[in-house]
């Protein structure tokens, strides 16, 4: 099964963000950048339907030339070839989804694949649509919350998280476009021989002209959330906030 | 193109409880922009629900009726609501931003060229335009986001993000109508949906809980959550990226896709407070965080809160615990 796999760069967790002076991103000094975590899962499904049932992974990433970076994580850890879709300016940003759908179209038109697997969502904008509008601009049926796929003839069995702890299978014909979960399974590193290998690794790049493809969300600023905070905070060193917080669990909400 | 069309959700247990929080947010909008809410119900022997509906305030209620509707399938819901909203032409369309609106609205709104304004917080008006706010960054920042696209437009309401309506009293009319939806076209064939066998722990019944985030850092430190669980007699429970990572069982995950709790007492070690970990742990009766972000959202729900690192105020608290003990 050929399977092309949608991998976003996204700034690191674990730093802080700031709204840039124009208050319409954030400022790009200084921050890092990794693989979002939900497409770290999707590769990783990719692989392991390749492991055990062949074909190829493809994986594709629509941004500036730093999105090579992820690129090249997806090649080391054992995706055989990369498209990078090239986008500036706000198409980029991934604020809006049809854009990006319509970046990862371009691509998927290419290669024709039979799946194409994507995060659920992404961490730094978080619409949640990509991949579901991507499979409406193809015509191509998809499931969401996937976590675990069987291949069968011509078709997908994906299972899909529902909420609060209950799952449902869902069949569908290939191809199509599933969203993945995190969790599907455990990941793996990338090991030094395959980021040897990545090098050596063609990642293609392909232009696209986005005339007309937006779905009309337009961001007008971005701001520090209004915390409404009923918190009392315990102050002082580690031992005293932890006499503190004893003292209060007991006597005051008395849960102790 | 008028008025503003809610869809709710109905499950297998009937009502999805967000329905009515997104009615909730219509009406909102509703008197904001002067337009008449149709609180709508897709589904199969759905007229009562929407009966039900009716008397939550919207001016009409509609059951959008079809045997393919009678178990959820994506291309279902994309067929015959579109058809509704091709033949209604409302300006707005409001959701709840339910795993199954994740599932078909963006492939809803991107049949009429539109991306859906997806899990909002809320809106403000401004020029006599609504202007929505949503989370990105993980909650670190909020997005105002205007629509630059002629209506209809899709919007989808988080959790929490307004309070669900009382009863009215005065009942709108009721419709029911045939849904346009062709089963032959349908490409997702769903199974019965399904829970694990069964949980191993039951921590809806948990009087104390001590759960971990992945600021724990690595499956060795969880010993010490252990040891502040025990010392406070409390069952350890975690975010999903511990679930994820497999160092806790996924029956040990709190939050929209693992359980609901409402102990006496959760202590939050190292978790953000991200929306979908909230809702499943927002219920406990005092809540404690640990945290060295002084913005972490999970302030915005605490009642107690340390800004420290959890590795010196985890075992500062057992030793507290302890001495007090003895
Ligand atoms: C559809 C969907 C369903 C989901 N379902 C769930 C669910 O059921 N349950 C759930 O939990 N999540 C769920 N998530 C994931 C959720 O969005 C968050 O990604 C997740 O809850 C984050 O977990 P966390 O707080 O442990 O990690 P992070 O967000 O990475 O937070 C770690 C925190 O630890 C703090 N920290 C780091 N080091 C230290 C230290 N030494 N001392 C003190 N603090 C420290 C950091 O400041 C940070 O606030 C779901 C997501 C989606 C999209
Ligand atoms: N610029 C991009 N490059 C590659 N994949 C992307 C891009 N934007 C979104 N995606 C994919 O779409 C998923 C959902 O993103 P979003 O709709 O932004 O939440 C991500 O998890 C990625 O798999």
């Amino acid at each position: 099964m050929k399977i092309l796999v949608a991998v976003k760069q996204v700034p690191a967790r674990d730093l802080p963000v700031e709204p840039a002076p124009s208050g319409l991103w954030i400022a790009e000094a200084g921050l890092s950048y990794e693989m979002n975590e939900p497409d770290a899962y999707a590769l990783e499904a990719a692989l392991r339907l390749k492991e055990s049932g062949g074909g190829e992974v493809v994986a594709v990433s629509a941004g500036p030339e730093r999105v090579q970076s992820v690129l090249r994580e997806a090649l080391a850890k054992g995706a055989d070839r990369a498209i990078h879709v090239a986008a500036e300016g706000e198409a980029a940003l991934g604020l809006d989804p049809v854009a990006a759908a319509a970046l990862l179209e371009a691509a998927v038109r290419e290669e024709q694949p039979d799946l194409v697997l994507t995060g659920l969502q992404s961490d730094d904008t978080g619409t949640g649509q990509t991949g579901v509008v991507l499979a409406a601009r193809l015509g191509w049926p998809h499931a969401t919350l996937v976590v675990a796929i069987e291949p069968g003839q011509g078709a997908v069995r994906a299972r899909r998280e529902l909420e609060g702890g209950w799952f449902q299978h869902v069949t569908l014909p290939l191809p199509a476009v599933l969203t993945v979960q995190s969790g599907i399974a455990r990941l793996r590193y990338a090991t030094l021989m395959g980021i040897k290998r990545a090098k050596t690794k063609e990642i293609r790049r392909l232009e696209v002209e986005l005339e007309g493809s937006r779905g009309g969300l337009r961001l007008a600023g971005l701001a520090q959330p209004r915390r409404v905070r009923q918190t009392q905070f315990l102050e002082g060193s580690a031992a005293e906030q932890a006499s503190k917080l004893v003292e209060k669990l007991r006597f005051e909400a008395r849960v102790l | 193109m008028s008025g503003i069309l809610a869809i709710l959700e109905r499950g297998p247990g009937g009502w999805h409880r967000m329905s009515f929080e997104a009615l909730a947010g219509a009406l909102e909008l509703g008197r904001a922009t002067g337009e008449p809410v149709t609180a709508c119900v897709p589904g199969f022997g759905v007229e009562a629900a929407a009966a039900e509906a009716a008397a939550f305030g919207p001016a009409a209620a509609l059951a959008l009726e079809h045997e393919a509707l009678s178990a959820y399938a994506a291309d279902a819901w994309i067929e015959a609501l579109g058809a509704l909203i091709g033949a209604m032409a409302p300006s707005w369309v409001v959701l709840p931003h339910t795993y199954q609106t994740r599932d078909f609205a963006p492939a809803l709104a991107a049949r009429f060229g539109r991306a859906l304004m997806a899990d909002c917080t809320g809106f403000v008006v401004e020029g006599g335009r609504p202007v929505f706010e949503r989370q990105l960054f993980q909650g670190k920042l909020t997005g105002r986001f205007l629509f630059e696209t002629p209506k209809p437009n899709f919007v989808s309401f988080q959790a929490g993000a307004f309070r669900a309506p009382q009863a009215a009293g005065q009942r709108a009319p009721v419709a029911v109508q045939r849904a346009d939806v062709d089963p032959a076209r349908v490409r997702q064939k769903p199974e019965a949906p399904f829970r694990e066998a069964a949980q191993a722990v039951d921590l809806s019944s948990a009087e104390r809980i001590v759960a971990v985030g992945r600021g724990i850092g690595d499956e060795g430190n969880l010993e010490l959550a252990r040891e502040l669980a025990a010392a406070l007699g409390a069952e350890l429970a975690a975010s999903r990226p511990i679930c994820d990572n497999g160092w806790l069982p996924m029956d040990r995950q709190v939050g929209s896709s693992g359980q609901t709790v409402a102990p006496k007492l959760y202590v939050a070690l190292g978790i953000s407070g991200a929306i979908q970990h909230v809702v499943g742990m927002k219920g406990s009766g005092c809540i404690v965080a640990v945290n060295r972000d002084p913005q972490a959202p999970i302030f915005e729900i605490a009642d107690y809160g340390i800004v420290g690192d959890l590795f010196e105020v985890a075992p500062a608290l057992i030793e507290e615990l302890k001495k007090s003990a003895g």
